[in-house]
């Protein structure tokens, strides 16, 4: 099963080393990565697409707790939350394919970036589906290249990914009560 | 507030945080830092004779005294030859603080001389590392470190020092408190779990205490020694908890496990209840964790590393906190004898079944031939009678060391060392090295094999230096004697490069140190050469020939369950 996971890390040297480090060196799998500053700038935010059973995803969780510059990990699984991809795609056009890449586009509310007589240069931004949906449309026009970025998401509403007082506590007595309630 | 460099601001935290001896080798890169040292003699530093030694000492000095051992080396190859203790320390959750020498900070990336990315090599077996950039950080990391590799589940931290920030000013102040926003070990355990476990306990029909070295590290062992006699229940501990409960104590069911006891791995197998104790549910223990005690209806697991919880057995009830608080409030809670009485009734009988196990199918012995090599049961036996169980006994790794496991009786804690998680040959004497300096008083019995001896051999050099008064006792049966029982048992017989034909003298070889050296070849002359040894003053290196074909039983192969033994 795949999970989406926000880790909030010190903004320090090496720190990406060891989040990665971490997941090499303990045979799990990292499908997307991305990482910037948040608002405050002494903190970033990694956010990684993981996947394994729930025993698997609770050591990765556990595991991530456990590095010192780790502040707080959240499983996005049972949250409420939006999700986002881009991908920019660049795609051969000419005179007869130019309006069905311009109709394709404008379907999927995505934005043409860059004009060449040859190629155009596509931005969509979405949810893996969608983008997926949007290359598959593109494919038969002669897609010549692509970069897509890793996963970001957000809980929806008022709940947020900042820096408790008590990280570990914290986390520890949420999955506790969850696990009580199940029982 | 005063300036110095930072090299003096080193020994300055060092002496802050009440550091009274290191273990090290110079060298180019932590020049400035040794030219401190030697201007504060105050600070006692060990010169070693590799930096793997140093690193297994100051383990050693760890494990005995309860506080972080520290290590300082130079860059490149010196702080290299660190990583095996590190890795060692990492697996067995000890405190040790590496001060590593670097290139200048202008010069890493480079390829510079003597340059090594130590941060990057250390990452995946420290609990955490730095490399200082600025001499203004230097205190609060060094403080940081010390608080780190101590506290929680304890473990190794590295600090990389480039030279250029060792030479600059800076102004010294050692700071009170540490603020880390990542990490804050979760102390007290969870009252509502506490009360479930203890339920769960009171409702066993066949409990079983299983506990590891997290006992020895949160100075648990007196509480959880009352808690283990006033409830009557039956314990094992793991290889690296030896000595946390008494092992005259007919309650304690010695080490379980791949060398454990029958009558331990069958009480594990059999139980309803299992208490796991700072232990982690190593390959080691639990055989097949499919057939893991597969009659425990509960098992309960206390310990402060939220990930050892549920990552090899599901747990039940998880406790995550500090062992000597959890264990203190599970006294406060138990029930008082009286009400216990019923329960206690048939946990008697189950330990009337498993001392039945016992008489069954005791630990193989046989009187060796007086004329003939000594056997390894009869040496540790020795060993007890003349140091009456006082001693601080230290191991190697391979079959003296499951031996030893298996047949010395402790009646302390902090008395055994021992490289358990990665089973590091050559820990052995750098270890007892250590350990001197942490008792001084103390006995120090290295049991060695003669493969592990000579993987470390150059620190006899280092214990004749500092006159330390370790007793080395080889069992030498000319062999890696766990590597050919392993091909005798699972590879026909065929003895690929287990037998070292070029065996040293050891007695020329320890006189040649300076040190003592004896041989006993018969087993008649293994009491009274172990006696003399023992009263010989400073560093004794014993060679006692033992047969060759001699095993470890019982033995649970690699991947079987835990009551599939082998006798033989």
């Amino acid at each position: 099963m795949r999970h989406t996971i926000s880790i909030l890390v010190e903004n320090e040297f090496g720190v990406l080393a060891r989040v990665a480090g971490l997941f090499s060196g303990r045979g799990f799998n990292i499908r997307s990565l991305s990482v910037a500053e948040t608002l405050d700038p002494t903190l970033s935010r990694v956010t990684l697409v993981t996947e394994g059973d729930d025993q698997i995803v609770e050591q990765i969780t556990k595991q991530l707790n456990k590095l010192i510059s780790v502040l707080k990990v959240i499983d996005f699984q049972d949250a409420v939350h939006v999700e986002r991809e881009m991908a920019l795609v660049k795609v051969a056009v000419d005179e007869r394919t130019r309006n069905e890449l311009l109709n394709i586009v404008s379907v999927f509310r995505a934005k043409v970036i860059d004009i060449d007589p040859r190629s155009f240069i596509i931005e969509v931004t979405g949810d893996e589906g969608k983008i997926n949906a949007m290359l598959n449309l593109l494919a038969p026009l002669g897609i010549k290249e692509i970069v897509r970025t890793g996963k970001v998401a957000l809980h929806r509403g008022g709940q947020m990914l900042s820096a408790p007082a008590r990280a570990e506590t914290v986390e520890l007595n949420k999955r506790k009560t969850q696990k009580e309630k199940a029982a | 507030m005063k300036k110095m460099t930072g090299a003096q601001i080193v020994v300055e935290s060092l002496l802050a945080e009440g550091v009274d001896t290191v273990f090290g080798y110079p060298g180019g890169a932590i020049l400035p830092t040794y030219d401190a040292l030697i201007q504060n003699p105050a600070l006692r530093h060990i010169l070693v004779r590799h930096e793997q030694g140093a690193a297994h000492m100051a383990e050693g000095y760890a494990r005995v005294s309860g506080k972080p051992g520290v290590v300082i080396v130079t860059s490149g190859p010196g702080a290299t030859n660190t990583v095996t203790g590190i890795a060692d320390a990492y697996m067995d959750s000890t405190p040790l603080v590496v001060l590593a020498g670097q290139v200048p900070t202008s010069m890493i990336g480079n390829d510079a001389f003597q340059e090594a990315d130590l941060t990057g090599i250390t990452r995946p077996c420290t609990k955490h590392n730095y490399l200082v950039r600025d001499v203004n950080d230097l205190a609060r990391t060094i403080k940081e470190a010390f608080y780190i590799a101590g506290s929680g589940r304890p473990g190794p931290v590295l600090v990389d020092l480039p030279k250029d920030v060792q030479n600059a000013m800076g102004t010294f102040k050692y700071p009170g408190a540490v603020e880390l926003r990542g990490y804050k070990p979760t102390i007290k355990g969870n009252d509502r779990q506490i009360e479930k476990a203890i339920e769960a306990i009171e409702a066993s029909e066949r409990p079983l205490f299983y506990v590891g070295g997290g006992v020895q590290w949160s100075d648990a062992s007196a509480p959880l020694t009352e808690l283990v006699r006033g409830l009557k229940i039956p314990i094992t501990t793991t290889l690296m908890a030896l000595g946390v409960f008494p092992s005259n104590d007919p309650l304690c069911l010695g080490m379980l496990g791949m060398h454990g006891g029958y009558w331990t791995n069958m009480a594990v197998q059999n139980c309803d209840t299992l208490i796991a104790v700072g232990a982690r549910f190593d390959d080691r223990v639990t055989g097949r964790v499919s057939d893991f005690a597969p009659k425990a209806k509960t098992i309960i697991h206390i310990d402060i590393d939220p990930s050892s919880i549920s990552k090899n057995i599901k747990v039940h009830i998880p406790i995550v906190g500090d062992i000597r608080e959890v264990v203190l409030e599970m006294l406060q809670r138990v029930k008082s004898q009286e009400g216990l009485a019923p329960r206690q009734k048939l946990w008697t009988e189950w330990h009337r079944d498993i001392m039945q196990w016992k008489a069954e199918k005791p630990l193989p012995y046989e009187i060796g031939d007086p004329e003939g090599p000594s056997k390894p049961r009869a040496i540790i036996e020795e060993l007890y009678n003349l140091t009456k169980g006082e001693a601080v006994v230290v191991t190697d790794v391979g079959q003296h060391q499951m031996w030893t496991a298996q047949m010395m009786p402790f009646h302390h804690h902090r008395s055994w060392l021992t490289s358990g998680g990665l089973g590091t040959m050559g820990y052995g004497l750098p270890a007892g090295i250590g350990a001197y300096f942490a008792a001084p008083n103390r006995p120090i019995v290295v049991i060695n094999g003669d493969g592990g001896i000579q993987m470390n051999i150059q620190e006899l050099a280092t214990a004749v230096q500092y006159k330390v008064p370790v007793k080395v006792i080889i069992m030498n049966n000319y062999y890696l004697g766990m590597v050919r029982q392993w091909q005798e048992k699972f590879y026909d017989g065929r003895y690929s490069h287990s037998y070292m034909d070029a065996m040293p003298n050891f007695v020329k070889l320890a006189e040649a140190y300076g040190a003592a050296g004896f041989r006993v070849e018969k087993g008649k002359d293994l009491a009274p050469t172990l006696q003399a040894a023992l009263a010989t003053p400073g560093p004794v290196l014993v060679d006692v020939v033992i047969p060759q074909s001699e095993g470890v039983f019982p033995m649970v192969p690699a991947g079987s369950a835990m009551h599939e033994m082998l006798f033989a």
